[in-house]
């Protein structure tokens, strides 16, 4: 198993300064704009990305080109990226925004020409500070040799670009908490409808949110084709994607690579295996996602296979825990992220997951009672009804639900592990 | 204490860049946690004159978000990772290194306000696991010794300026990713180093 490297390529073979805006020029950088500007149309633009049949690299798996294509008309629209990668076990925008940000500012400036857009945002989380750095030196570069501001190379369109630094807020990754978040208010999720982004969004003006991922392979689609994409990968998988390999794993790191091999070939070829130990689970997309067993590696890394096993595969981040994992610890740390990441607003999340962190912070240090797994499972299911997968809601946004995912994948699979924690019951007479 | 001329000249700045003067509403409390390594009364105060909203929802603004500090930081801020690809490559060696070093419990400044301790969710350095970060600088592939180490520099050292590479190349082991050519720049206060908010600086 290979690579394919579409949007790591340029990064990959000039390690020493692939930031800079020289290099990206020399290794073809801007020109995929600059076709577009001369002789291109909105509407070929939107053509090719709906040919591409790229869906949304942030986790939720949305067509982007009918994204595009729900933007309502106004006067005053915006493109905003998101940036705030925060789901636990993905790294792949930090790798983007440091080592490649005239990619996406080239994508960002094809996509506001396609969807007339004259104001967009970055909105990068503030861990990623170093990342942001390079952005916006880049940004500054472009501004200098005309690239972005009033009439790019030299065409009627305007843009300006603005980078917005987050605080430590995992619910803006989520877009209307996002603009929320971008408006100088508390990152909570605002409800849709009516907030659609793309008909009410910042400043209840039409906005495109799209992932750094997404809008980075901008580039590479409009210098060859939208078609050209979408032979890759295999069908409702298009193209190639960034993964974000870690936990108990030789070879950690950021892999690109057209979706439709399987877990194992990945993780065994790429990964270069697990640290002599047989897998006992992993989360195949980010800490959201439900966690497959160590004998599921043969499930196919595309959005619907994943899906198809109750999972999914999100934000492309996948980590790997072998044989001598505490997976009660592992559900902790998990629900733990939850609790502390909830925004608030709606009481099943709040006060669930901070719950569930309580019963397994018991649990774990051997303080627990017999019925604490009938306990956890009937939380899990005050916030998401059912326990299925893609889970139900009582919420505005998925945050909750997806707190419960790691609980129902251990008492699923690995219930022994809870069991062995609890007081044996004792029977008498 | 009220902000001098060049703060309030950066916060005018900023402020122009959005469609909405309350859009600046999170960079400007950067820039008051720049000054005072937390977010002061007097700091409310001003960006709440600056931007035309109230106090109280400054405040609300300012408690949602855990980069907002709500009690003063030390010096260097030490952000040790406990998600889940940090749990499982030991963070909690880690963290009990760091917290045994310091003398801290979570989120507590020693009082000489020079170390403040926390741990945090992810930082999205988890193919560099277990990793911490100095005032938002990151280092990955940490040992619960090299951990003790990156302290006892900070402390002999002091550096105004703290630069992720720097730190990664000293003390740092397994990377998330090939950070390719080393850079300069870093934090000058226990908030993310930015130039747009002058609160990042290259180190000769």
């Amino acid at each position: 198993m290979k690579e394919t490297l579409l949007l790591t390529k340029h990064m990959r073979e000039n390690p020493e300064d692939s930031h800079s805006l020289k290099s990206y020029e020399k290794n073809g950088g801007y020109e995929s704009v600059k076709k577009v500007l001369k002789s291109g149309t909105p509407e070929e633009v939107l053509q090719e990305i709906k040919d591409s049949n790229i869906r949304g690299r942030g986790g939720a798996g949305f067509p982007t080109g009918v994204k595009w294509g729900f933007l309502a008309e106004d006067e005053e629209r915006y493109l905003v990226i998101n940036g705030d990668e925060s789901e636990p076990g993905t790294f792949k925008d930090r790798i983007l925004l440091e080592r490649d940000p005239h990619q996406l500012i080239e994508g960002m400036i094809i996509t506001c020409f396609a969807a007339n857009i004259s104001k967009a945002f970055i909105y990068i989380r503030g861990e990623y500070a170093k990342p942001a750095r390079r952005v916006q030196s880049a940004i500054e570069e472009a501004y200098e040799k005309g690239y972005l501001g009033k009439n790019i190379f030299g065409s009627s369109m305007n843009l300006d670009i603005v980078v917005h630094l987050g605080a430590g807020a995992y619910i803006c990754g989520e877009e209307t908490a996002l603009l929320n978040s971008l408006e100088g208010r508390r990152g909570e999720p605002r409800l849709k409808p009516p907030f659609f982004p793309a008909v009410k969004g910042l400043y209840n003006k039409p906005t495109l949110v799209n992932n750094v991922e997404t809008i980075s392979s901008v580039p590479w689609i409009m210098s060859n084709s939208g078609k050209d994409y979408s032979s890759l990968g295999v069908e409702g998988s298009t193209g190639t994607r960034i993964f974000s390999l870690s936990g108990h794993i030789n070879n950690p790191g950021n892999y690109e690579i057209e979706m439709g091999s399987s877990f194992g070939e990945f993780v065994d070829t790429l990964g270069k295996g697990v640290k002599n130990k047989a897998i006992k689970a992993y989360i195949p997309g980010g800490a959201s996602a439900p966690w497959l067993r160590g004998d599921q590696l043969d499930v196919k890394m595309t959005i619907d296979d994943v899906a198809n096993e109750g999972s999914m595969l999100g934000s492309g981040a996948v980590v790997m825990m072998d044989e001598d994992t505490n997976l009660v610890l592992a559900a902790k740390s998990l629900v733990s992220f939850f609790a502390h990441e909830s925004c608030g607003q709606c009481t099943p999340c709040r006060e669930g997951t901070t719950w569930l962190e309580n019963i397994l912070e018991r649990v774990a240090s051997g303080r627990g009672r017999l019925s604490d797994i009938d306990l956890l499972l009937d939380v899990c299911d005050n916030i998401s009804p059912g326990l299925s997968w893609p889970p139900k809601m009582t919420t505005i946004c998925p945050l909750g639900p997806s707190a419960t995912a790691s609980i129902v994948s251990l008492m699923k699979d690995f219930r022994s592990e809870v069991e062995v924690l609890l007081p044996k019951k004792v029977v008498i007479g | 204490m009220s902000w001098e001329t060049e703060r309030l000249e950066k916060a005018k700045q900023i402020i122009e860049m959005y469609p909405q003067k309350r859009s600046a509403l999170g960079p400007l409390l950067y820039l008051a946690q720049d000054k005072d390594g937390y977010i002061s009364n007097e700091s409310i105060v001003e960006i709440s004159g600056l931007i035309g909203i109230t106090e109280v929802q400054v405040q609300s603004v300012a408690s949602f978000y855990s980069m907002y500090k709500q009690e003063p930081t030390g010096k260097y801020l030490l952000s040790v990772c406990k998600s889940i690809s940090c749990e499982i490559s030991n963070s909690s060696d880690v963290i009990n290194s760091v917290k045994n070093f310091t003398g801290l419990s979570n989120n507590e400044t020693d009082d000489e306000n020079f170390f403040t301790y926390e741990s945090v969710e992810c930082i999205g350095a988890c193919g560099g696991a277990p990793a911490i970060q100095i005032n938002y600088e990151t280092v990955e592939g940490l040992t619960p010794d090299k951990a003790v180490d990156l302290c006892k520099w900070l402390k002999e050292e002091e550096p105004e300026i703290v630069v992720a590479d720097e730190l990664q190349d000293k003390f740092g082991g397994v990377k998330s990713f090939d950070w390719a050519i080393a850079d300069n720049n870093g934090a000058t206060s226990p908030v993310p180093g930015f130039q747009t908010y002058d609160t990042s600086k290259e180190k000769k």
